[in-house]
């Protein structure tokens, strides 16, 4: 038994109407509670990726992945909390700014290389895209100046080496390798 | 898998129905019988219908028609098939499907669906099945197009037969139902990309396996559901008489290896037998064939068979290391497992340890309800123990859930694979009377008896008008103490003794059967249990018995939920009789 952390899984699945449904309905029937899941197409036709981020220990992680291989629709699973990744969310922050506070806030964005993508005489929309805990840390800078609104996507991931998921390759699970 | 039937005309190319498509299609697959109740949704198919060689079972509710399917499927080891309307009608269904999921029985549910311009309207008897069925099918289907109904359906099949099998849903609206398209068939192999249900077993993981088989001392093997599915008894029995391992059985793994096989020990688990527990608890290898550790035969995991290695011989890799960790996972079809290992096993004795667990035997057979005597009083055990004497443990028996599935277990000695059909994973109260229908359906040669309490046997008792519009014979034992046993015994147990809802008033079972014109037979003492039995057999058409045994015995031995196996409750020793209305009596049988 390992320590519980985040994990990331990236799942490959057909493009179908439903699946989305029926994957989170397998976290939700299993309590394995959902962090973030993204999902969006991938350069495969009829081939959707998602992103999914969770607590678990080894051995969740490693139950996860083969009941999400039992269903139909998923085509590959890869925990890639472990591989050397880029991870990525992007996030509007919509801030209170007045005149005299433009400056400092665009500093801010400078030191964090986030944008201002929108201004208004009090207030300024800043878009930002970078791993989590970066997003977190201007978050924290700019709630003194009173955020307004916030939207961020759930975390997209992809393995820095050449792997190629090749989806034709039989579904095999880890687990299988692994005895207690 | 394919045509063969020759009643079947070739339609392929001409232009059909969706209607007509759906039974061209379940035809092909094999399909001979299936259970279901028509309603709007599902009409067109329905007055198809009549065009092919398929024999419909009207059922008295869909939940009836879903157990039939699995009765059927479990009887037979083929996909059992049910069909009903949209919305309450598909509803209906879904007991039956989660029954037969968590047991993993292939069966196809074929459901109505509104138009397809009416999803989502809220329209008439419109609901989500396939939402609704997500988390208790292996896979489900929406389908809208007549071209998209052969290929779903022959995937359907595909689906719920491979690997792990399990119930799948294809839901059809009414109007791919009604529109037509040219009809096609492929008999190729299905190929689904994201679907690899077979599974080889790895060398590195076998060879772990038959090093720890080589040093144990005292290994035992569990024989579960999954040794029935892979049909792998002979294998078994020859593993087992090369290494006199001897075997535990899980409820649903009961008929896999025999009964009367001299290294059977019986059945494990919360209402196993003690030595089999305590055995279990003492080995130092644990060879986990087929089944899954459920919390009914694991008891505390904490303390769970502490002193054994575990060999975990499973199809469904999400089972490896799910509740109970083991050393070797061998992932794949078990009766090939077991022929990989075993030219590689040693032939041994194995006296001591066999010794040792016929001494852990002790006084429990002074303490078998079956060699008690009797002085006119009836009791469940016994009714069972004579069921089984009188059919010659030949029957196919269906069991509900409760007390008498638990005595069943104990006293029906089952030798054969698919002779014993109960609802393991689900407990479905109401389950035996029709899936004890859809079991007569798949082998009409067998004598069915249906074994249920009287609780279960009301939930679905309108099924017995089923019986008689089929013309169908099965034999009824209601082993009827007036309670909710099983719920009653937990009370006496658990709960202080407080009979909350437990007391149980029912119908006169003799003339709920003569009504509806039906044999009935009520049996109050042990002496008419034996003519009763036989007459049932004798009869032709469906037969009920209404054994009123006595109301407050309770199943022993027994774990409580959640306690470390090795602790039982055992029934009292003669002699120490309180609490117990059973010793009161007079001659052994």
């Amino acid at each position: 038994m390992t320590q519980s952390v985040k994990r990331t899984f990236a799942v490959f699945v057909e493009d179908k109407p439903g699946v989305l449904n029926r994957v989170a309905s397998l976290f939700r029937r299993r309590s394995y509670n959902i962090d973030s899941l993204n999902v969006g197409a991938t350069h495969e036709p009829g081939v959707s990726r998602m992103t999914i981020v969770c607590d678990a220990d080894t051995d969740k992680a490693r139950r996860i992945e083969a009941n999400l291989y039992k269903m139909v629709n998923v085509l590959w699973v890869d925990d890639i909390t472990h591989k050397q990744t880029i991870d990525r969310v992007l996030a509007l922050i919509k801030v209170n700014c007045d005149r005299e506070q433009r400056d400092e806030i665009l500093k801010i964005c400078e030191v964090y290389r986030a944008r201002a993508i929108d201004m208004s005489p009090d207030r300024i929309t800043i878009e930002i895209t970078g791993p989590r805990d970066k997003v977190e840390g201007l978050v924290s800078v700019l709630r003194p100046f009173g955020i307004m609104e916030l939207v961020q996507t759930g975390t997209v991931a992809m393995t820095r080496g050449a792997e190629k998921h090749d989806l034709a390759h039989p579904t095999v699970p880890a687990s299988r390798n692994d005895a207690a | 898998m394919t045509p063969a039937n020759p009643k079947l005309k070739n339609r392929i190319g001409e232009s059909l129905s969706g209607a007509q498509i759906i039974w061209e299609a379940l035809v092909r697959e094999g399909v001979e019988v299936c259970f279901g109740y028509p309603g709007g949704a599902i009409m067109p198919a329905y007055d198809a219908m009549i065009q092919y060689p398929i024999h419909h079972v009207l059922t008295r509710h869909e939940q009836g028609a879903s157990h039939m399917a699995d009765g059927y499927a479990r009887a037979s080891g083929q996909v059992g098939v049910c069909i009903a309307t949209s919305g309450p009608g598909a509803t209906n269904l879904i007991t039956g499907i989660a029954t037969a999921m968590l047991d993993s029985i292939p069966m196809v549910c074929i459901t109505g669906q509104v138009p397809s311009a009416l999803i989502g309207s809220d329209a008439f008897q419109e609901t989500d099945i396939t939402g609704c069925t997500i988390p208790v099918t292996k896979h489900n289907y929406l389908v809208t197009k007549p071209e998209q109904i052969a290929p779903t359906i022959r995937e359907a099949f595909y689906v719920a037969r491979s690997g792990r099998p399990g119930p799948v849903v294809v839901d059809i609206t009414k109007d791919a139902q009604q529109q037509s398209c040219t009809f096609e068939w492929s008999d190729e192999e299905i190929v689904l990309p994201g679907y690899h249900p077979d599974y080889a077993p790895l060398s590195e993981q076998l060879e772990e396996a038959i090093e720890l088989i080589k040093e144990a001392k005292r290994p035992i093997l569990f024989s579960g559901h999954g040794i029935i599915k892979s049909q792998a008894t002979e294998t078994l029995i020859e593993f087992v008489e090369k290494t006199n391992i001897p075997v535990a059985c899980t409820l649903l793994g009961l008929g896999g290896f025999p009964a009367s096989h001299p290294r059977n020990l019986g059945m494990m688990g919360m209402h196993g037998e003690t030595w089999v527990n305590k055995a279990i608890q003492d080995a130092d290898l644990i060879i986990a064939a087929g089944m899954r550790f459920d919390d009914r035969v694991t008891g505390n995991l904490k303390t769970y068979a502490q002193n054994a290695k575990k060999i975990h011989i499973e199809l469904d890799p999400a089972e490896i290391n799910k509740n109970v960790r083991v050393e070797v996972p061998i992932v794949g079809d078990v009766a090939a497992v077991l022929k990989e290992l075993l030219p590689h096993v040693d032939q041994t004795d194995r006296a001591e340890w066999l010794g040792y667990i016929d001494e852990l035997k002790g006084d429990s057979a002074v303490r078998d309800i079956k060699n008690l005597p009797d002085l006119g009083k009836l009791y469940a055990a016994h009714v069972i123990h004579d069921i089984y004497r009188f059919t010659e443990g030949k029957a196919l028996v269906v069991t509900d859930v409760g007390q008498h599935q638990m005595w069943e277990a104990q006293y029906y000695k089952h030798d054969y694979p698919r002779k014993l059909l109960t609802s393991g994973g689900l407990g479905t109260m109401g389950f035996a009377l029709p899936a004890g229908i859809g079991a007569k359906f798949a082998q009409p040669g067998d004598s069915v008896w249906v074994i249920c309490g009287d609780g279960g046997f009301q939930m679905t008792q309108a099924e017995l008008s089923t019986c008689a519009q089929e013309n169908i014979k099965v034999n009824v034992a209601i082993i009827n103490n007036g309670f909710l046993g099983m719920v009653r015994q937990w009370q006496q147990f658990f709960f202080g003794g407080r009979y909350v809802a437990t007391p149980l008033l029912s119908p006169d079972f003799v003339k709920i059967a003569e009504a509806h014109s039906l044999t009935g037979i009520r049996v109050e003492k042990r002496s008419e249990v034996e003519e009763a039995v036989r007459t049932a057999e004798a009869t032709e058409g469906t037969v009920v018995i209404d054994f009123r045994v006595e109301q407050e015995d309770a199943v022993y031995p027994m774990v409580p939920a959640g306690a470390n196996l090795h602790d039982m409750i055992e029934r009292p020793p003669p002699g120490n009789q309180d609490h117990n209305p059973i010793f009161e009596t007079g001659e052994d049988e």
